[in-house]
């Protein structure tokens, strides 16, 4: 979808919000969801940084490692994408108490979201840089540039650019999967909406409210990383250009 | 910290709970790749419907797949649609993936050069066997790891299931750790399980991939 179809999506889902809070039957339900909403926001974004460190370091140690990292961020990388997002926030919940790790649930979440996303990040990381045109390799090295002088100065900030787009749907995708916390007692804006439809049963107005705030994070999730994607790549071809 | 008496005795019953993720997986996917060619499809016979259907994909996918099972097996009833847990919740599955796969789809579609429908019209071919013939065999290659890759995207997504009490792999699991407070066993295994399963599609999928490269290039 164009940038103007998602904005126009976005002012509309924003629209039908406020129009549905002004009705009795929804604005009851309103102040909690937004309670819950602002503790999915926090996850998500503390999620995120993690994501990006660790798929930054799995990717770089999993290209320019000694052997045992190396095996160290393949493991990381498979285990993480061939297991649920469920069943690691589980695993981390439930099971590494028994061997004497006690974390909050909201660090499992952070650490146990982050981790996954991380995982299919670094992925993303290692294709960006491979797409860097070999000429640019070889010139660094003509320049007599060390290895990290090579990555940091040349190499990165060109495959940033080719990343950004995929780090978007990851963003998403992180963003959706807070959901699953509510799973392990976080009293986000799913477990909220569970909550209320218990005690309640008005099942229409509080699910209905909940897709739409979720539809609002993701449409402004989605638009921030277009705008960022465009400066990113006007700033290229003007490089290239000159 | 390890129990191989408690392992084996749980063993059997994860299997059988293992059979119910897989037949949601292959149900779910079924509906995904079906319904997702029929969204990409009316696309392309009714223009007009394209833009619905980008705002239906849209809303899909920016929204958490826990909460359209939600959605299907708690609003359903108000509506009159009363659905066991099972058929609530492969249906959300199959159609939060159906939104995914016609994007699949769609950019296999758009990837035939034009010049391919103009030269099977100027041979006059029907418009069944420019399908047929013409079409369906490019797309084919692209898309498979494609949908590959959200089959088992799919696949493990189905623990979700678990949050309206399905009996799959983690619901019984959950039960099993709740009912002796051992969840190292029963939790670890699953992860495995889905490491295992995942390890193996994976390698499927790039056989696949593989043997229709070189049949389409003879």
């Amino acid at each position: 979808m164009g940038i103007r179809s998602l904005l126009a999506m976005l002012a509309a889902t924003i629209a039908l919000l406020a129009v549905l809070s002004g009705r009795e039957t929804y604005s009851l339900f309103v102040p909690g969801l937004l309670q819950g909403a602002v503790l999915t926001v926090q996850i998500t974004a503390l999620g995120c940084v993690l994501a990006l460190f660790a798929a930054i370091a799995a990717a770089l140690g999993k290209m320019y490692g000694p052997a045992p990292v190396r095996w160290l961020a393949n493991a990381y990388i498979e285990i993480f994408r061939g297991t649920s997002a469920l069943v690691q926030l589980f695993w981390l919940f439930f099971v590494l108490p028994q061997f004497g790790i006690l974390l909050e649930a909201f660090t499992v979440a952070v650490v146990g979201l982050g981790l996954n996303v991380g995982a299919y990040g670094a992925e993303v990381v290692r294709g960006a840089v491979a797409s860097v045109p070999r000429g640019q390799w070889e010139a660094s090295t003509a320049l007599n540039m060390s290895q990290t002088q090579m990555l940091r100065r040349i190499i990165l900030p060109q495959a940033i650019v080719a990343m950004i787009p995929p780090w978007g749907n990851l963003f998403i995708e992180l963003l959706k999967s807070t959901a699953l916390v509510s799973l392990i007692t976080l009293t986000d804006l799913t477990f909220k909406a569970q909550q209320l439809n218990q005690t309640t049963m008005k099942t229409i107005p509080i699910f209905t409210l909940v897709l739409l705030i979720y539809l609002a994070m993701s449409l402004t999730l989605t638009i921030g990383m277009r705008l960022l994607e465009q400066r990113a790549s006007r700033g290229l071809s003007r490089g290239r250009s000159a | 910290m390890w129990d191989w008496a408690y392992t084996f005795e749980i063993l059997p019953k994860l299997g059988w709970a293992a059979i119910t993720t897989i037949q949601a997986t292959l149900i779910g996917f079924v509906i995904a790749a079906t319904l997702g060619l029929a969204l990409a499809l009316t696309r392309i016979a009714v223009p007009a419907t394209a833009w619905i259907i980008s705002v239906f994909v849209e809303l899909i996918r920016s929204t958490p797949l826990l909460i359209q099972i939600f959605f299907i097996y708690f609003v359903g009833p108000s509506f009159g649609i009363v659905l066991d847990a099972f058929t609530a919740g492969v249906l959300a599955i199959g159609v939060h993936y159906a939104a995914y796969c016609s994007e699949v789809y769609r950019a296999g579609f758009d990837n035939i050069p034009r010049g391919q429908w103009e030269a099977s019209t100027a041979l006059n071919l029907s418009t069944w066997t420019t399908f047929r013939d013409i079409i369906i065999p490019q797309i084919i290659p692209p898309i498979v790891p494609a949908l590959g890759n959200y089959l088992v995207a799919l696949f493990k997504e189905t623990p979700l299931l678990s949050a309206i009490a399905v009996l799959e792999l983690m619901q019984t699991a959950k039960i099993m750790g709740s009912e002796t407070f051992r969840y190292t066993e029963p939790m670890t295994l699953v992860g495995l399980f889905f490491l295992a399963m995942s390890l193996v599609s994976a390698a499927l999928i790039r056989a696949t991939e593989t043997a229709i490269r070189r049949r389409m290039i003879r």
